[in-house]
């Protein structure tokens, strides 16, 4: 056991239990998965992306390069888990991934003797072998040897939420300087938000053993979380990662709500993804600490010196049974020699540098602690970390170590100053990036902005807080910063030991050794970003967290550029990895989009019908009957009682728009290709609008109410698109246009009757003296009254499916009782329901285009509706109609087609070719849009685009369809199958 | 991003459907040279890195078209101004 006697911020007297790869670990309450695996001897947790190298943790934090692991089992697995960040709980069970078929014995790390091929640029030059060569080998070969572990199968069976919520002083992060930012915020009086990643406040306060104010760090802490909590004005989120920077103010935040139990609490979320917007927002994100480059540095025992601190006074964990040091820097020693203090046997110190600081020295000698100064680390060696080879003098010795805790120097966590395209600047006297122009009301106080010594990161943040609060516009000072004392800060910049042995790493998370950085410096890829993209060094879900400073430092040296002139790639949110669950919240499933019923739906219900989504409706597909073995039976059944009796069908989806305005008819006749100005009042036409460029918008009918008051319908689908199409012609196009536009979709249930009998079925539900004989309600004739004794209504004659027919309109809340009425009223003759299915097939009857030849890509020309189009009046698209493209002989138009042998079926996508022609892009003559069985007709029917569509009736062409490979004889004719000459509609 | 609404004031941008370049002006369609003008307009936009006016529809609030400036690196806002008052 590797758990110290005492000591650290865990509660023994809550023990947790756990496994790992299916072996039982006890930890405590207060532990992460990665301390509590330390604390139990487990060093081995996970095995690297490319080589699979067996690989321990190396850091204590969101960090984690290394120690990634599938979480929870089931349902919850969740891979990539960082084992750093994962609180333990009782019952938790994680396993390691990416090896096969274990952990400690893993066949596919021969990848590492194969890494002279598996080198930088490697997915660029491999991949460039035949085409065929992807599928069969490479892809499969690479996704079992370079993962990063397994999804759940089963669907994710948690929610997540998302919400919003504002402040004045946003506060990012909660160490020392971030405490003093929301203390000093706060004492103003402003709405303060205090966000910290971790469960514990305290950032660095936790593992560090400085004193503040002559008292244990950890008592200012606590003195500090209790006055936040105790104020109104101040909301704490812990276990909440602010993860982006947008504009205005805006912050993106990941609260992992429940990720610390096994299971949700009932009506909890898994995680609640937050929208913050802040006036002002401090950025106290601290620093950590980064790697040295040198062979064998990935060995699992090797981690940060931070991190070796982190595990021995908050977690009362030694990494190791006997640790050395090998660092270039005073913060390093300071972090080694307070875990030494905290009972890790420290063996050794090793630096780079002949001179640090007397202070230092003292300590590590009064802790009995071997000194070598101007030495370096040149190799290590054990399966799991064993030892360590050092050369200093010209000499090389081994010294025996389970930990090799290392620093090349602390980096400002600066990544959230980036997200607006910033570039962090170069300090040489800290051997670091620093913030550049952070985001318009962000400031970056502590070791974010490089003050890295205590009592500055304390003073630092108490002066930020209070200037963030003053610039939200309250009345703030400063807090009386506590005392501490600053530490020694010397650092030599150091980032690769030269002269050492095995594959030294760059990027711990995806496998780049500085030999890549090298590779990619001698084929050119100099610049930070073309480094970046093509050694992957970076790319991995740490974002180069660990690696960019040193890659960018030996691509520096290479160039001879220098590391400032060299500069950084840019940071992008997320911070660190969000889960896909928690950016969709509830709007997945059935909650992706609303669901909109129509004024029927509950009726149609009712009757069995199957519903089909039409954007965001529910509308009924058929209504099958008892005994109907499928939907194409059902669906016959409907058109052939609607063609011989009555059908009918809800259309209230169809959008609708009330026109009015003294200029509504002279504002008509620019939207649309036909003239509306000369419609009679009483009366509807069918019109077609078209896109500017001279496609095709949109088609409906549009009746006159009144001299000044058109009601327009649109197609369902378009409804949306043509009143905001109609807004923009009369706010930007015409503004002196006098026409005010309503939608009424949602205000107007509309029902359709059809057949024969329709009318005999509308006389029975309207009210004295309404008349809808043949004389009184012509064809395309529209009648206003009421119907069912008193509700308003009003009464167009048209028909989409080609039969005499009606369509009904009556304010919303009353549809359903129109129906029950009209159902009433046609028992006698059989009226009978019918869904979008019936009525696609009548439509295509008829003839009449839909949504498959309004496809955005056909004019009013291609579907024979170019005679409509009006020559003496300018309208939307009239000019780019016009273009020689667009009119060309060759062009396809609508034609109708069935098969030369009845038996046959026609599919919409076929191609049209010649009969006898080589099925080619050449010999393409055009398409098939749409098509059906035809009760009438006894065949399958179809409509689509051929050359010269119209003069071709009654010549033959394939419908060749290589894709069903299906290749049909069909003959050209009229695309109006039924009543060609619309009797039917006149009766 | 919020957008200044004329009418509804400060909105979160979510509300507004974006179309596009403000500046640009439906040509005389009976002016010789019709056909490229329209095509100009149609097809022809400038993709400024910077200062730019844009035409976002206000469909979740109170529909209008409003003509913002809107500096494209940064989504700052200079301002926005009802459509059918602005001359293109
Ligand atoms: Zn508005």
């Amino acid at each position: 056991m590797s758990r110290l006697p005492s000591g650290g911020r865990i509660d023994r007297s809550r023990p947790v239990s756990f496994s790992f790869d299916g072996n039982s670990y006890q930890g405590f309450a207060g532990d992460t998965l990665a301390s509590a695996l330390l604390a139990n001897g487990v060093r081995l947790m996970g095995r690297s992306f490319k080589y699979h190298r067996p690989r321990g943790v190396f850091s204590a934090g969101s960090e984690e390069p290394n120690a990634l692991v599938e979480l929870r089992t089931g349902a919850r697995r969740e891979p990539n888990t960082r084992a750093t960040t994962v609180e333990l709980f009782d019952g938790l069970s994680a396993q390691s991934q990416n090896r096969w078929p274990s952990l400690a014995f893993d066949l596919l790390s021969v990848n590492g003797a194969l890494s002279p091929f598996l080198s930088a640029g490697f997915y660029y030059k491999t991949f460039m072998w035949p085409a065929a060569f992807w599928e069969k080998l490479y892809e499969p070969v690479i996704r079992r040897a370079a993962g990063l572990g397994r999804a759940a199968e089963e669907n994710d069976p948690d929610t997540y939420e998302k919400a919003h919520t504002f402040c004045d002083v946003l506060v990012i992060g909660a160490g020392a300087a971030g405490l003093t930012a929301a203390l000093s915020a706060a004492r103003s009086g402003a709405r303060v938000i205090l966000a910290d990643e971790d469960f514990a406040l305290g950032g660095r306060l936790l593992s560090e053993q400085h004193p503040i104010d002559g008292a244990p760090a950890a008592s200012f802490v606590a003195k500090a979380e209790a006055e936040l909590a105790s104020l109104p004005n101040v909301r704490i989120m812990t276990r909440t990662t602010v993860f982006g920077v947008y504009d205005s103010g805006t912050y993106g935040a990941l609260e992992r709500v429940s990720d610390h139990v096994a299971v949700p609490a009932s009506f909890m979320p898994r995680q609640r993804m937050w929208k913050i917007v802040a006036k002002q927002a401090v950025l106290a994100a601290g620093a950590f600490d980064r790697p040295i480059v040198f062979g064998g540095n990935d060995r699992p025992g090797v981690m940060s010196a931070q991190a070796l601190r982190t595990y021995a006074v908050r977690y009362g964990v030694a990494a190791g049974n006997m640790a050395v040091l090998f660092a270039n820097n005073d913060y390093a020693w300071s972090a080694a020699l307070d875990a030494a203090e905290a009972g890790v046997r420290l063996a050794a110190i090793i630096d780079v540098r002949r001179e640090v600081a007397a202070p230092l020295q003292a300590r590590a000698k009064a802790l009995g602690i071997r000194l070598i100064l101007g030495g370096e680390v040149v190799a290590t060696s054990g399966k799991i970390l064993s030892s360590v080879i050092v050369r200093s003098g010209g000499r090389e010795e081994t010294i025996a170590a389970e930990v090799l805790a290392i620093s090349g120097g602390t980096t400002p966590n600066l990544h959230l100053t980036s997200h607006f395209g910033s570039r962090p600047t170069y300090d040489e006297s800290l051997a670091a990036f620093l913030p550049g122009t952070p985001p318009a009301g962000l400031a970056v106080a502590g070791a974010a902005a490089g003050r890295f010594a205590l009592g500055e990161t304390l003073r630092h943040g108490a002066q930020l807080g209070a200037s963030a609060a003053t610039a939200a516009g309250f009345a703030a000072a400063p807090m009386a910063a506590p005392r501490a004392e600053d530490t020694p800060s010397g650092i030599s910049a150091f980032w690769q030991v030269k002269g050492t042995r095995g594959l030294a790493f760059v990027d711990f998370q995806n496998d780049v050794t500085a030999k890549d950085v090298a590779l990619a410096h001698r084929e050119g890829y100099r610049s930070v970003e073309l480094l970046k993209r093509y050694t992957t060094l970076g790319m991995a879900t740490d974002q180069g967290k660990n690696s960019n400073m040193a890659g960018l430092a030996i691509m520096a040296e290479l160039t001879g550029q220098g590391i400032g002139a060299t500069g950084t790639t840019l940071f992008r949110p997320p911070y660190s990895p969000v889960a896909i669950g928690a950016i969709a919240g509830h709007h997945r499933g059935k909650d992706f989009r609303p669901t909109r019923p129509t004024p029927t739906h509950q009726w149609a219900e009712e009757r069995g019908a199957v519903f089909v989504e039409a954007g965001q409706w529910l509308r009924a597909q058929y209504f099958p009957q008892p005994g109907e073995k499928d939907w194409l039976e059902s669906v016959m059944r409907e058109v052939k009682a609607t063609r011989s009796s009555v059908g009918l069908i809800d259309v209230s989806t169809f959008g609708k728009i009330d026109v009015q305005g003294p200029d509504a008819a002279a504002f008509l006749d620019r939207v649309y290709i036909n003239t509306f100005s000369t419609l009679a009042v009483g009366k509807a036409r069918y019109g077609v609008m078209l896109r500017e460029d001279g496609m095709v918008m949109d088609d409906g009918t549009t009746a006159r109410l009144a001299p000044e008051h058109f009601i327009m319908t649109t197609t369902t689908a378009n409804a949306a698109k043509v009143f905001q199409h109609l807004e923009f012609c009369l706010q930007v196009l015409w503004p002196e246009l006098d026409v005010q536009l309503a939608s009424v979709s949602e205000q107007w249930a509309q029902i359709s009757i059809s057949g024969p009998k329709s009318r005999d079925v509308l006389a029975k539900v309207v009210d004295a003296p309404l008349d809808v004989s043949n004389e009184a309600l012509p064809y395309m004739g529209v009648a206003q009254g009421t119907v069912m004794g008193g509700t308003k209504a009003r009464i167009f004659r048209l028909s989409f499916a080609g039969e005499l027919g009606y369509e009904i309109a009556v304010p919303a809340r009353h549809g359903e009782a129109l129906t029950r009425a009209l159902m009433a009223a046609g028992a006698p003759f059989g009226i009978t329901p019918y869904g979008t299915e019936a009525l696609g097939v009548m439509r295509i009857e008829k003839g009449h285009v839909s949504g498959n030849e309004l496809n955005g890509q056909t004019t009013a020309r291609d579907l024979g509706l170019g005679r409509m189009a009006s020559t003496k009046k300018d309208f939307v698209g009239r000019v780019m109609a016009g273009r020689a493209g667009l009119i060309e002989p060759d062009r396809p138009i609508l034609a109708g087609f069935r098969p030369v042998d009845p038996s046959k079926r026609l599919r919409a996508g076929a191609h049209f070719i010649a009969i006898g022609a080589e099925g080619t892009l050449e010999n393409d003559e055009g398409y098939m849009s749409s098509t059906a069985f035809s009760p009438a007709l006894g065949t399958w029917i179809g409509l689509g685009f051929i050359k010269h569509g119209p003069e071709r009736w009654g010549q033959r062409v394939r419908a060749y369809d290589p894709v069903r490979g299906e290749d049909v004889e069909v003959e050209v004719c009229d695309p109006a199958f039924v009543d060609p000459k619309g009797e039917r509609l006149r009766v | 991003m919020r957008i200044p609404c004329p009418y509804c004031g400060l909105r979160d941008a979510h509300e507004f459907a974006y179309l596009g370049d403000a500046t640009v002006k439906r040509p005389d369609p009976a002016a010789p040279g019709a056909e490229d003008a329209f095509h100009d307009y149609v097809y022809l936009r400038d993709n400024p890195a910077g200062a730019h006016k844009e035409l976002w529809y206000h469909g979740s609030g109170c529909r209008s078209w409003v003509v913002v400036a809107r500096d494209t690196r940064t989504h700052a806002i200079a301002g926005a101004e009802l459509a059918r008052e602005v001359t293109p």
